[in-house]
């Protein structure tokens, strides 16, 4: 997983607010729910970043903008220096070709009644240019052996396949193109944990090959820690700590994330014992009402007055080597272990 | 189904194929069937051909089809002419020559019967046509498109299901009947109050599917809206529309007859089942043949089509094959 050091994708201040509005015929907007609410970071060539955060907290959202599946209300997602949130058209199809999406439920992002063939090769009749016709089944069938699938089963229905199968195909379509970022949106959640280290060792396997950028999206932190070589994490809509993994899984400097790990399951009984459990108060709060200052205040057992009035920014802080949004940022390991 | 348990492949690891090598690869050699691609219509033809039921049916409709288009194959006597109706003989039993005994007016049942089953499949089947295609073309646009145009014309079928239908029919039918169209008259009173339904069913369907993630998913490739709409909502959301295509086939053929009886769609001298039935029906206790006979007709032409239909929608669903 070695990274050339060439920025492939720079998002800038990203924000998409969803409106909420009153009335049939005469819609006024009574508000938004701020789904990704200033989103920045960069990303290499053939890197990871790990994206994780409780549900709600904008992260699907996030995907979906990157994918200009939906159009950000502002901010910017520089993909090789073009902006992919403003292209259109021709050109907002050609941008298409370097980033694509590996997605969370392999049994409702397949086409049912198209076969494998179909849903693999499809990349290549939407962009015609990237294959001639009588080169595509042999492609297709490169991309089946290349994520591990029998490459003599492109004739049968993705409900003949098993969920890390499924998955598989899912991967190769996204691989189709040959695209230099890659939008995985909690791809293994959906597996069982023996498949899911499948997916992953193969999802590694494909960064090395290709040298892939992954936007590696999950709630698993042990997975997310597994395949990452950073880490953002977020929360209602913003990105709170963004390190590399070991900054942030053994010195997480933001009291949500040490929250975080402090709930993820410890195999190890020894290590149990010695783990600290914080467990925070309450729910989220509604991102369309979110608090004042710190959005984690409400549930934070560091706040203070300050938290309210100004909001912390995301930057490197004392006694931390990578950015949090804590005005009271210390490193604590609350896992203890190795 | 497949024919082998699915088991996950081991990943492979270990293995260190580069895109070149695996480019350099001969293929295997034995490759059974499974060479040649396949298509969601191919695959569904390859195997309607195998079903029974889909034989029968395609059968008994190519016989119907048939009937209503040269009537004389089946039936040396001509219902049109004067000289085969005997009053006298009215509602006589079956006799030689006579299968189906006689009617009201003493004409052969049978001959009746076979130059009926074009009126009435004509109608039933262009109708139905008519309904599906553009009340399923709608359907799908407002169910894509969403917004604007799925609020307009949502609201224009609203206007439509407000009519009631044999009032609506009777209506249509008496605006036009100087114009001289026929049985097409019927058709297209019948199709203009019966579009709404595969309307709101088509689109039902295709909002369902297009919030799964494959759509999502051909949308992250550059998809257009056609191949969308085409490719992978039209498929997913065929099934109940043919469902309701062919069972509406046999309403229509009697919504016909309903017409036909009020005094409005096809008339005698013109011959059509629903006719037939209508008129027997008065007489039934004493003579249920002039009426059993067409009704049988109409019966297996609705079983057909829905059989036909029926053996579609699980070709075209690859888990049911």
């Amino acid at each position: 997983m070695a990274t050339t050091g060439e920025r492939i994708l720079e998002v800038r201040d990203l924000v998409k607010h969803f409106p909420l509005t009153q009335g049939i015929v005469m819609k006024r907007q009574i508000g938004a729910i701020k789904a990704v609410d200033g989103v920045s970071f960069d990303l290499d060539r053939g890197e990871t970043l790990g994206i994780v955060g409780e549900s709600g907290c904008g992260k699907s959202t996030l995907a979906k903008v990157l994918m200009a599946l939906e159009r950000p209300t502002s901010g910017s997602v520089m993909i090789n220096g073009r902006d992919i949130a403003k292209a259109k058209g021709g050109e907002l199809k050609r941008m298409r070709r370097n980033i694509q999406m590996v997605m969370q439920d392999p049994y409702t992002s397949l086409n049912p009644r198209m076969t494998v063939g179909d849903i693999v090769g499809e990349p290549y009749d939407i962009h015609t240019e990237v294959a001639p016709k009588g080169d595509r089944l042999r492609k297709v069938q490169e991309l089946l052996e290349v994520v591990g699938l029998n490459p003599d089963h492109i004739n049968r229905y993705p409900h003949q396949f098993s969920g890390g199968q499924r998955q598989r195909i899912g991967i190769a379509r996204g691989l189709a193109l040959q695209p230099e970022i890659i939008v995985c949106d909690e791809p293994v959640s959906a597996l069982d944990v023996s498949i899911q280290a499948q997916v992953i060792n193969l999802l590694e396997r494909l960064q090395n090959e290709f040298n892939l950028a992954y936007i590696f999206i999950a709630h698993d932190l042990s997975v997310v820690r597994h395949i990452s070589d950073r880490v953002a994490v977020m929360y209602l809509g913003k990105v709170v700590e963004l390190g590399k993994d070991i900054e942030i899984y053994d010195k997480p400097a933001h009291p949500y994330t040490q929250a975080l790990l402090s709930a993820v399951p410890v195999p190890d009984p020894e290590g149990r014992e010695q783990r600290e459990r914080i467990i925070l108060q309450g729910d989220p709060p509604s991102p369309a009402n979110p608090p004042s200052g710190c959005r984690f205040r409400t549930r934070c057992w560091k706040a203070q007055e300050i938290c309210a009035t100004e909001e912390p920014l995301l930057q490197i802080r004392t006694g931390t080597q990578h950015e949090s949004a804590c005005h009271f940022a210390e490193t604590h390991d609350v896992v203890h272990v190795g | 189904m497949s024919d082998t348990p699915q088991v996950e492949p081991v990943p492979q690891e270990t293995r260190t194929l580069t895109k070149d090598q695996v480019v350099a690869t001969p293929p295997p050699v034995k490759r059974p069937k499974e060479a040649r691609p396949a298509s969601l219509w191919g695959d569904a033809w390859h195997d309607l051909r195998r079903r029974p039921m889909f034989i029968v049916s395609l059968v008994l409709i190519a016989i119907l089809l048939v009937m209503s288009f040269w009537p004389s194959l089946f039936s040396s006597i001509d219902p049109f002419s004067a000289r085969t109706c005997e009053l006298a003989t009215a509602r006589q039993g079956p006799s030689p020559g006579h299968l189906f005994g006689r009617d009201n007016q003493g004409c052969d049942v049978y001959a009746r019967t076979i130059y009926g089953a074009r009126n009435s499949i004509v109608i039933g089947v262009t109708t139905t046509l008519i309904t599906a295609i553009v009340g399923g073309l709608l359907g799908l646009m407002a169910g894509t498109r969403g917004g604007v145009v799925d609020t307009v014309t949502s609201r224009i079928t609203e206007i439509f299901f407000a009519i009631p239908s044999i009032l609506g029919a009777l209506l249509i039918t008496a605006t036009f009947r100087d114009q001289d169209l026929g049985i097409w008259i019927v058709v297209i009173a019948l199709s203009i109050l019966a579009w709404p339904m595969t309307f709101r069913i088509m689109r039902a369907a295709v909002i369902t599917a297009r919030s799964q993630d494959f759509v999502i998913a051909a949308r992250a490739l550059g998809a257009s809206q056609s191949r969308i709409m085409f490719r992978h909502l039209l498929p997913n959301a065929l099934a109940p529309v043919i469902v309701i295509a062919t069972i509406n086939l046999g309403g229509f053929i009697a919504a016909e007859a309903a017409l036909s009886f009020l005094g409005v769609g096809v008339q005698s001298p013109d011959i059509s089942w629903g006719l037939m039935i209508a008129d027997a029906r008065n007489r039934f206790l004493e003579a249920p043949l002039p009426l059993v006979f067409p009704a049988v007709f109409l019966s297996i032409t609705v079983l057909a089509f829905i059989m036909m239909g029926d053996a579609v929608r699980d070709a075209l669903d690859p888990k049911l094959r």
